[in-house]
C-alpha cells in the first residue's frame, strides 16, 4: 500500500510540473503587462518595473528562475499588492477556502450518501421522488444560480442567515455557503449512492446473508452498504476538483476571503505571480486529494490493491 | 412478413420522437432559440435603451416591459433573450471547436494505436488532470474578453472527452471487414478516417455533443458571471445572473428570470441527451 502511494506521488511531480509550466509560459505569452492598468505610467518608471520584477530577462531565464524560487518555497511578489508576497496573499486565504471547502465536501459525503441510502431502501416512495428531484436539481443548476437563490430565501425572506461576509468562520456566516458549495456535491453523491445500493441490495451475496438469518441492519450495514461505497469513492476525485471551481464563485457571491476570491481579482487586475501561485496550489490540492481518494479505493476493495 | 425497410436513422428518428421528454424540449429550445433570434431584431425596447420612468421597475404591461427593467431602466425582456442569443451561441461553436479537435485527435490516436496512439493518450490523459476552469480563465486572463476568444478558449479545453469516446470506437470500428478492405484497396489514410471511421462514430459523438453544449454554457456563464467573460453593454446569462444577484433585496426578478432560463434550457439539452442516447444505442434501452 505504501509502495503504491509513493509510487502514484511520483506520477502526480511530472503532472504538477507540466502545469507550472503550461501556467507559466501562458501568462508570459500575454501581449501587455501586468502595469498596463496603472494610469499614465511614465514609460521610464515601466522599465524600472518590469526590471524590479525580473520581467525584462529572457523568458527562459525567468522560467529558471521561477522554478529555483518555486522549488525553495518561494512564490514571488505579488504584482498587484506591491508590498506583498504571493506566498503571504495564499497564507491568509488558504485557511478561508480549506475550512469552507472541507466543511462542504464532508456535508456533501455524508448527506448525499444518507440521501442516496433512504431513497434506495424505500424505493418509489415519495421519499425516494423527493430526494432524487432534489438531487437532480443539484447536479443540473450550477451554483452560481443556487447560491443567490438561497440567499434570497434564507437570508432575505426568512432572515433567518446573515447575508455575506466570513466574520471569522462565525457559524452563522458559513451556513449558506458551505451548504450552496455542497449542493452539487450532495446531489451527485446521493445519486450515485442510490444506484449502487439498489445493484447491491439485487446481489446474490444479499441474499445469502438474508438467508442465514442476519438481522436487517447488520446485511445493510456489512453486506450492501460496502461495496454501494466504492462508486462514491471513485466520484470523489471530479467532485473536489469540482468543489474547487465552485469556491471561486461561492467565494466571490459571500465576500470571502479566501484563495479562490484572490484568483479572481489577480485575473482582473493581471496579477500574473498571485495567478499563477494560486493555480499551482489548487493543483497541488486536486492531485494531492485524488491520490488519497485512491488509496481509500484500494483499502476498501481488496481486488484493486496493487501488488 | 415484411414490414417497410427502414434505415438506422429513420429507425433512431422513430425511437427519439417516442422520448416524450426530449420531444418536449426540441420544442421548448426552438421557442427559445426563435424568441433569441427575434427578439433583439424586433422588439420595440432595445437591450441598452434607458426607460426613465421605470427604474428597477418590476415586470409589467406597460410599454412591454414583462420582464421588467434593471436599476438602469433597461428592459429585461429584450435582455433576457439578447443574452439567450449569447448564450446559446457561445454553447454551440464551442462545442464546434471542442468537436473539431476531439474527433480529429481521437480518430487519429485511435487509428494510428501503437506507441504514438498511447502516448497522444497520455497528453489527454495529464490534460484531464488539470482544473480546466482555471485555465480558461488564465487564457481568458491572458489574452483578453473578446467574444471570439473565449469561444476558442473553452473549446480548446473542453475536447479531452469527445478524443478519448472517439478513440474507444475507432479502436473497434479499425478492426472491421469493410475498414479492412478500404486498407486493402490502398485508400489514403485521410480518405480512410473521413469517409469510413469518422461516419460510424457519430452515434456516441452526437449524444456527447448534446450534453456538451449545456456544460460550454455553464463555462461560459461562469466566466462573465465571475466578470471575466462577455462585457458591457453585450450580455448573457451568466452576467445577467451576476447582476441580479448583486440586487437581490430589491429587484429578485432581475435574478429569477434569466436564472429560470439558464436552468431549463440545462435540462432541455440533458434530457434531449438522453432521448438520443436511447435512439441511437438501443442496446443501452433495457436497464
Amino acid at each position: 500500500m505504501l509502495n503504491y502511494a509513493l509510487r502514484r506521488l511520483l506520477v502526480a511531480v511530472p503532472t504538477l510540473f507540466v502545469i507550472v509550466t503550461l501556467a507559466f509560459f501562458l501568462i508570459r505569452i500575454a501581449p501587455g503587462g501586468p502595469f498596463d492598468l496603472i494610469p499614465d505610467l511614465d514609460p521610464t518608471a515601466a522599465e524600472n518595473l518590469r526590471k524590479a520584477y525580473d520581467l525584462d530577462k529572457p523568458l527562459v531565464e525567468q522560467y529558471g528562475n521561477y522554478l529555483w524560487r518555486l522549488a525553495n518555497g518561494d512564490l514571488g511578489p505579488s504584482l498587484a499588492y506591491r508590498d506583498r508576497t504571493v506566498a503571504e496573499l495564499i497564507a491568509e486565504g488558504l485557511p478561508v477556502s480549506a475550512q469552507l471547502g472541507l466543511t462542504a465536501m464532508v456535508l456533501g459525503l455524508f448527506a448525499g450518501m444518507l440521501c442516496g441510502i433512504v431513497a434506495a431502501l424505500r424505493k418509489n416512495s415519495a421519499v425516494d421522488f423527493t430526494v432524487m428531484a432534489i438531487a437532480m436539481a443539484g447536479v443540473g443548476i450550477p451554483t452560481f444560480v443556487t447560491a443567490p437563490l438561497l440567499t434570497l430565501f434564507f437570508g432575505l425572506y426568512l432572515g433567518w442567515l446573515p447575508l455575506s461576509g466570513w466574520n471569522n468562520g462565525q457559524f452563522a456566516h458559513i451556513i449558506l455557503p458551505v451548504v450552496a458549495l455542497a449542493l452539487p456535491t450532495l446531489a451527485g453523491i446521493a445519486r450515485i449512492t442510490r444506484g449502487s445500493m439498489l445493484e447491491s441490495l439485487g446481489a446474490d451475496y444479499v441474499r445469502t446473508a438474508r438467508a442465514k438469518g442476519l438481522p436487517e441492519w447488520k446485511v445493510i450495514s456489512r453486506h450492501v452498504l460496502r461495496p454501494a461505497c466504492m462508486p462514491v469513492v471513485s466520484y470523489l476525485g471530479p467532485a473536489i476538483a469540482g468543489a474547487m471551481t465552485g469556491s471561486v464563485v461561492i467565494e466571490t457571491i459571500f465576500g470571502l476571503p479566501g484563495i479562490g476570491r484572490a484568483f479572481v481579482e489577480g485575473a482582473l487586475n493581471r496579477d500574473y505571480s498571485l495567478i499563477l501561485g494560486i493555480v499551482i496550489v489548487y493543483a497541488t490540492l486536486i492531485i494531492l486529494l485524488n491520490l488519497l481518494a485512491d488509496i481509500i479505493y484500494g483499502y476498501l476493495d481488496p481486488r484493486v490493491r496493487p501488488r | 412478413m415484411t414490414a417497410p425497410s427502414r434505415s438506422l436513422w429513420q429507425d433512431a428518428m422513430a425511437r427519439f420522437r417516442r422520448h416524450r421528454a426530449a420531444m418536449a424540449s426540441v420544442w421548448i429550445m426552438g421557442a427559445i432559440t426563435a424568441l433569441a433570434i427575434m427578439v433583439p431584431e424586433f422588439w420595440p425596447n432595445s437591450l441598452d435603451e434607458v426607460n426613465w420612468d421605470y427604474l428597477e421597475s418590476p415586470p409589467t404591461a406597460d410599454n412591454y416591459l414583462w420582464f421588467g427593467t434593471d436599476v438602469n431602466g433597461r428592459d429585461m425582456f429584450s435582455r433576457t433573450f439578447y443574452g439567450a442569443r449569447i448564450s446559446l451561441t457561445i454553447g454551440v461553436l464551442t462545442t464546434l471547436v471542442a468537436l473539431v479537435i476531439g474527433v480529429a485527435y481521437g480518430a487519429i490516436a485511435g487509428y494510428r494505436g501503437g506507441t504514438p496512439g498511447d502516448l497522444m493518450m497520455r497528453v489527454v490523459d495529464v490534460l484531464y488532470s488539470l482544473p480546466a476552469l482555471f485555465f480558461v480563465i488564465i487564457l481568458v486572463t491572458v489574452f483578453g474578453n473578446s467574444f471570439l476568444l473565449i469561444f476558442l478558449c473553452i473549446g480548446a479545453v473542453e475536447w479531452l472527452t469527445l478524443a478519448r469516446i472517439v478513440r474507444g470506437q475507432t479502436l473497434s470500428i479499425k478492426e472491421k471487414e469493410y475498414v479492412e478492405s478500404a486498407m486493402a484497396a490502398g485508400l489514403s489514410t485521410p480518405t480512410i478516417l473521413l469517409k469510413y471511421i469518422i461516419p460510424n462514430v457519430i452515434g456516441p459523438v452526437i449524444v456527447y455533443v448534446t450534453l456538451l453544449i449545456p456544460i460550454n454554457i455553464i463555462v461560459e456563464s461562469y466566466l462573465s458571471f465571475l466578470g471575466l467573460g462577455v462585457q458591457e453593454p453585450y450580455t448573457s446569462w451568466g452576467r445577467l445572473i451576476s447582476q441580479g444577484a448583486d440586487e437581490i433585496g430589491t429587484a429578485p426578478w432581475l435574478l429569477i428570470i434569466p436564472a429560470a432560463f439558464l436552468v431549463i434550457t440545462l435540462f432541455c439539452f440533458n434530457f434531449i441527451g438522453d432521448g438520443l442516447r436511447d435512439a441511437l444505442d438501443p442496446k443501452d434501452r433495457t436497464r
